[in-house]
């Protein structure tokens, strides 16, 4: 082992953000970096240079990444071809014969395999596993030869059934493997052994297209940290909030779209719960979107599969993360009917709010704060602009909203903050009291530059108990790197009935998994705390069509029983729907298994701050309008506050990386923590 | 009545849009048949307690149910005020189309929502279930003269009583179904459902007031009506007309005529169907209703931003004279309305396409083709495999059209071919796109389908209800139309063959091994060939879009050697 430093690097689309922590002392510290797009290895290291000058006493990276999601979202992937069973090669462009909007019939699709390089051999598994015509490989070799001729770098081979036998995907690879000049070989039923061909099909077509990108990527990163003395692990964060190797990670690039995010939810999961808010809705207001996610119980919530864009799915496992057209960028109009609305359309970061002076001149919710004094414009976040043009912003939001609804440019801009709040709220009432969760259980944590000014208001409007501020809410992703746990995912479909199963087979194949997972864990050389498996399967009644993820209890060495299972799906049915179906047989059509390696968790107390008053923390007044009026609000330079301190609202808590908005009827204190909670007074 | 700020109003709008949305997730989760489950074919929402006016409706359902749902909150308004005895904890259940829109397929129910003794409003919830008895399973009986043999027909009738609710109108609804099991529990799902919009309503009420509330209703109306009217505005005035044809009423062989003028004058429209053929004596009949709710499904897709609210009709009127096919009264056989209605559809396109060019695009594959495979396994269970297939989208002003879509009036999405050869004795030889299947154009229509289907049973039998068999989707602005849609049985012995009435076909039996072919049109085009810039072409072939002969034939471009 080497050093004794542990580094989480979060490489976004503006800014990559680090923080370093020291085991040894128990030491940490933050970085900020541009992000050099197109080359992200560059930035990397310079964030890492900016903190340490000597790599060699790094123990672990742990990296979370949008090259990835980027890719996906740019189409600059590999050049992938695809092999698929004869009469198939279209699955991938059919997808499941839907458009990307309800209504209006303009949309468009562009498969990230065009049709040209997407061939087909004779083969055919029917539905029970039986091979019905078995495959030539000596066609798969001709096959693969067309397809490098077109310039193909990767392949999948995507076959029907593949996921109840697995055979004549396997001798494919095996012959692929004499023509093929590199590992960039993907068969569906090891990437994804679960029924439904589209899913399966796009999730190993898109780890295919990523694989250049990412592999490449990852391979210079690794080999430019190396140069420079670094001797420990790199780790990668995945969609579903735990680490992989590298080499995971190479091969399975599909398992990076959603790492940024990811990074974050974890890290808040962590911190909330560490301060007493074991139930958490993360909120992560950016340019475009608000991002929402629910932690209950520390546990986060995950999604079986998610769209990066229309058509582009990917399903494995990943951290639910529900996004709603409501971010800084967005745009505040009044409809032909008089109707006020803030998004879904979007200024963006280029050319961004009125306030900008970039060009654009409709009204955003930036625009808003800024005109009701809660964005300070003497001193933008970011640091790319020296100020903000109030007046344009005033005079935008004049214009657009506030002559057309009859009201002055501030009651306009409060208008259009309590409109985009109330969106927001909306998005968090989706993911808890539509989930059957009492929001007064939970906290609602903000991170990114944005949240913190609208986490009171939110507070109020949905009636969530408090607001959780971290110290650092613009490195929590990279913080969440540093406490991620490694967690591998696997699937089976069995598609039986309860009283079908073959018990001793089903037993046998959770107890596979187990081991795979456990082999990958042992050899990733990363110390665990302890290691955690999670059994559970996708069970609905017979005739139904949309499953119930239901957990199992499992117990190393003891074999699950029908009784074990069907209670398990009763009580879980019990819960979401109130009342079973009697008579109606119960059918398993997915298991899912879970490794889990626990990693040592950060003592949060190393964050909070020492010393510090009240009084120093003042830096003076400032006119903030809500409610209808103009309040002097005291500014506070957060990071100067004690533990311990007590504000009442209206205040203004302004730092580095966010600003804070404590509402006149709310209070906020700093925990033991350094974390700065606000809540009814 | 209460004066509302606007920002007050704008909350509201969302915070009651949230309980209608959140009304749809709790069908789909808990539906048992794939059709609501996965097809999202249903819809929920909230209706004005004295007309039944859609007041707010779910952004997830079926785009048809925004307009027609209003027709089935009335038909039980009407109902519960001659018997007299409307009181809280009612539940009215039916699915009778003449008065409530659509098919016998969609079952209705419907709630009222009380307040300090008063209707406040109505909650309803619709959902397409699996079988509902008739001559077929899957109940698209293309051969139907009386809505008797398309299946049981309920009028309204209370499902609950005071909050009690009666078992013995779920006995009688569930005897009538093949799949009494599924009924049962798509029942389950909209009880479900309706028992969530009361809560979640009741909430929302105690937060902001009932005054408040109401007033909020109001002002959405008015607000839907001038959006609506601001959007006619911009119009040319002038009355513009299309004529289409449907290939026949699966009885006799006689194409159908649909026609329509469209008189758009100082921000009102009138939707003249004077010209349409009489009344058929097959299924292509639709309800008064359902033409309506037909007319708001086109308006939608060329005006995105009006809302689904009773107020966007109010600018807008209709001549539907009685006897026309679009004015059905029972018991005129009404079970393929969605052929109908998508011909319709078309004719709003063309029409408007002459008024505003830049807002429309080709016609889209324009039939469901809804397909029946149907048989016993050796253990004498009875199998129904029973789907609705895709094709393509037209060209428009930023593209060529959408391979493979969903229909117009529907979102969707296609079971996958595992899940269906997972349940059914089938085994899939083709699913592939249809090369030259799209309408040529400056935008190409976008490709339908090939679905290539083998029994692998002993005997099934197969009904196939589809249209465009004979009058192909048009493209619009000089672009052309798709390919016709097709539908072969290969027999064992080598012999092809096709359905007497071009898409309509009934009691076919299929042998083990023997193959149904389905080939659905593409969407039309939109603009001229001529603009077509041969860049595009040449793509085209590459992948396999365009034939090499098509290219030349159509477009004058040589394929790539």
């Amino acid at each position: 082992m080497s050093g004794r430093l542990v580094i989480g690097v979060d490489v976004g689309g503006t800014f990559t953000d680090l923080f370093f922590l020291d085991e040894a002392s128990g030491r940490s510290w933050i970085g900020k970096v541009p992000s050099t797009r197109g080359r992200e290895a560059i930035g990397f290291l310079n964030g890492v240079r900016q903190g340490t000058d000597d790599l060699s006493q790094v123990a672990t990276v742990v990296h979370g990444t949008t090259v990835g999601t980027n890719a996906l979202l740019e189409r600059k992937g590999g050049k992938a071809g695809v092999i698929a069973t004869e009469g198939f090669r279209d699955v991938l462009e059919m997808r499941r014969r839907d458009r990307p909007q309800t209504w209006g019939l303009w949309g468009q699709f562009e498969p990230v395999v065009p049709r040209e390089r997407r061939v087909e051999v004779a083969e055919r598994v029917l539905a029970d596993g039986t091979v019905h015509q078995a495959i030539d490989p000596e066609e798969v070799k001709v096959r693969a030869r067309d397809l490098l001729a077109l310039g193909a770098q990767a392949v999948a081979v995507t076959f029907i059934n593949s996921y109840a036998n697995g055979q004549n995907e396997r001798i494919a690879a095996e012959a692929l493997k004499s023509v093929w000049p590199n590992a960039y070989v993907n068969i569906s039923s090891e990437i994804l052994p679960e029924i439904r061909e589209f899913e399966r099909t796009s999730t190993t077509v898109l780890n295919a297209y990523l694989q250049p990108v990412v592999a490449d990527y990852l391979d210079r990163l690794e080999a430019d940290l190396n140069a420079q003395g670094f001797t420990g692990q790199l780790l990668i964060v995945q969609s579903n909030g735990g680490v992989m190797t590298i080499e995971t990670a190479k091969a399975r690039p599909v398992r990076t779209a959603l790492s940024g995010p990811a990074a974050g939810v974890i890290a808040a999961a962590h911190i909330a719960e560490t301060a007493g808010f074991p139930n958490v809705v993360t909120g992560d207001i950016g340019g475009t979107s608000f991002d929402v996610s629910l932690i209950a119980s520390g546990q986060t919530a995950l999604a079986a599969q998610t769209a990066i864009d229309f058509g582009l799915v990917v399903r494995t496992p990943m951290i639910e993360i529900t996004t709603i057209g409501a971010g800084g960028g967005s745009i505040a109009s009044v409809d032909r009917g008089g109707l006020l609305q803030v998004g879904p359309e979007s200024a963006g970061a280029v050319p961004g709010p009125v306030c900008y002076g970039q060009g654009n001149d409709r009204p955003t919710l930036t625009d808003a704060n800024v005109v009701l004094g809660r964005i300070n414009a003497e001193r933008p976040i970011g640091g790319g602009l020296a100020r903000l043009d109030v007046e344009a912003a005033k005079a935008a939001i004049a214009k657009h909203i506030g002559d057309p609804l009859g009201l002055d440019p501030v009651a306009a801009a409060e208008a259009i903050v309590r409109v985009a709040n109330s969106r927001m709220a909306g998005a968090i009432r989706l993911v808890s009291i539509e989930r059957g969760h009492n929001p007064r259980d939970f906290a609602l944590m903000p991170f990114g530059g944005g949240g913190a000014l609208h986490a009171g208001a939110l507070v109020k409007e949905v009636g969530l108990k408090a607001a959780l501020i971290p110290p650092y809410p613009g490195v929590t992703s990279a913080l969440g790197c540093v406490i991620a746990d490694m967690r591998h995912d696997f699937v089976q479909t069995v598609n039986r009935t309860l009283e079908d199963i073959d018990l001793s087979a089903f037993n046998s194949e959770i107890a596979r998994m187990v081991e795979d997972g456990e082999r990958l864990l042992d050899r990733s050389n990363v110390a665990f705390t302890g290691r955690d498996i999670h059994v559970a399967c996708d069970m609905l009644y017979l005739g139904q069509t949309h499953t119930v993820a239901v957990p199992i209890h499992w117990i190393k060495g003891r074999a699950l029983d029908r009784t074990a299972i069907r209670q398990a799906f009763e009580q879980k049915y019990r819960e979401i729907y109130g009342r079973l179906l009697d008579g109606i047989a119960i059918r398993v059509l997915n298991l899912h298994v879970a490794l889990i390696g626990r990693r040592p968790k950060l003592d949060l107390a190393v964050l909070a701050p020492s010393g510090g008053s009240i009084d120093d923390a003042k830096q003076g007044e400032r006119p903030i309008y809500v409610d209808g009026r103009w309040h002097d609000a005291t500014v506070y330079a957060r990071h100067r506050l004690p533990v311990g301190a007590i504000l009442s609202g209206p205040a203004i808590l302004e730092q580095q990386d966010t600003t804070i908005f404590v509402e006149p009827d709310l209070q906020a204190r700093v925990d033991a923590l350094g974390n700065i909670i606000i809540e009814p007074m | 009545m209460t004066d509302l700020d606007p920002v007050t109003l704008a909350v509201l709008k969302g915070r009651l849009e949230q309980i209608a949305d959140e009304m749809d997730a709790t069908l789909f989760r808990s539906a048992f048949n794939p059709i609501i489950a996965e097809a999202r074919d249903a819809s929920h929402g909230l209706y004005h307690a004295g007309t039944g006016d859609t007041l707010v409706q779910g952004k997830a359902g079926l785009p048809i149910f925004v307009g027609a749902m209003a027709f089935a909150v009335r038909a039980v308004i009407e109902k519960s005020k001659r018997q007299g005895d409307l009181a809280d904890g009612d539940v009215y259940i039916f699915n009778d189309p003449y008065d409530g829109g659509t098919h016998l397929s969609d079952f209705k129910l419907v709630r009222p929502f009380f307040r300090n003794g008063q209707v406040f409003c109505w909650l309803a919830s619709v959902g397409h279930w699996h079988d509902v008895g008739g001559n077929v399973p899957g109940n698209y009986n293309p051969i139907a003269t009386e809505c008797f043999q398309e299946g049981m027909l309920i009028p309204p009738v209370k499902l609950f009583a005071k909050g009690e609710i009666r078992t013995d109108v779920i006995d009688i609804v569930t005897a009538n179904s093949r799949l009494p099991n599924s009924a049962y529990g798509d029942l389950n799902g909209q009880i479900n459902a309706l028992d969530l919009g009361v809560r979640r309503l009741s909430a929302l009420l105690d937060e902001y007031g009932d005054d408040t509330i109401d007033a909020a209703l109001t002002q959405l109306r008015l607000r839907a009506a001038q959006l609506m009217r601001a959007n006619i505005a911009e119009l040319k005035d002038g009355t513009y007309s299309a004529e289409d044809f449907l290939d026949n009423d699966g009885i006799k062989d006689e194409p159908l005529k649909l026609a329509l003028d469209l008189k758009i004058e100082g921000g009102t429209m009138t939707f003249d169907f004077s010209r349409c053929s009489p009344a058929c004596a097959g299924p292509l009949n639709i309800a008064r209703s359902t033409t309506i709710a037909a007319c708001y499904v086109a308006l939608k897709h060329i005006f995105q931003d009006v809302p689904a609210n009773a107020g966007v009709l109010d600018p807008i009127s209709f001549i539907i004279p009685e006897g026309t096919l679009l004015a059905a009264t029972a018991p005129k056989p009404v079970g393929g309305y969605t052929e109908t209605i998508l011909r319709m559809i078309d004719t709003v396109f063309v029409a408007l396409a002459q008024a505003c060019p830049d807002r429309v695009n080709g016609c889209a594959y324009g039939t469901i083709n809804a397909l029946s495979l149907a048989g016993h396994r050796k253990d004498g269970r009875r199998w129904v495999m029973f789907s609705f297939f895709g094709g393509g989208h037209g060209g428009h002003p930023n593209g060529d059209g959408l391979n493979h879509g969903n229909a117009p009036i529907s979102t969707a999405t296609i079971p996958p071919v595992e899940i269906l050869e997972a349940a059914y004795p089938v085994m899939f030889t083709r699913w592939a796109l249809r090369p030259d299947s799209g309408g040529p154009g400056r935008s190409r229509g976008g490709l339908g389908a090939i679905y290539e289907i083998e029994l692998l049973e002993e005997q099934a039998d197969v009904f196939l209800f589809g249209e465009r068999g004979r009058f192909a989707p048009p493209g619009v602005l000089g672009g052309g139309a798709a390919a016709l849609n097709r539908f072969t049985v290969q027999r064992n012995d080598g012999e092809e063959e096709t359905p007497p009435m071009a898409s309509k076909w009934v009691g076919i039996k299929l042998a083990k091994g023997e193959r149904v072919r389905l080939e659905t049109p593409g969407g039309g085009g939109y603009g001229p060939v001529s603009e077509r810039p041969a860049a595009a072409v040449k793509r085209d072939i590459e992948n396999g879009y365009v034939s090499k002969d098509a290219a030349q034939a159509v477009y004058g471009v040589k394929g790539a050697a």
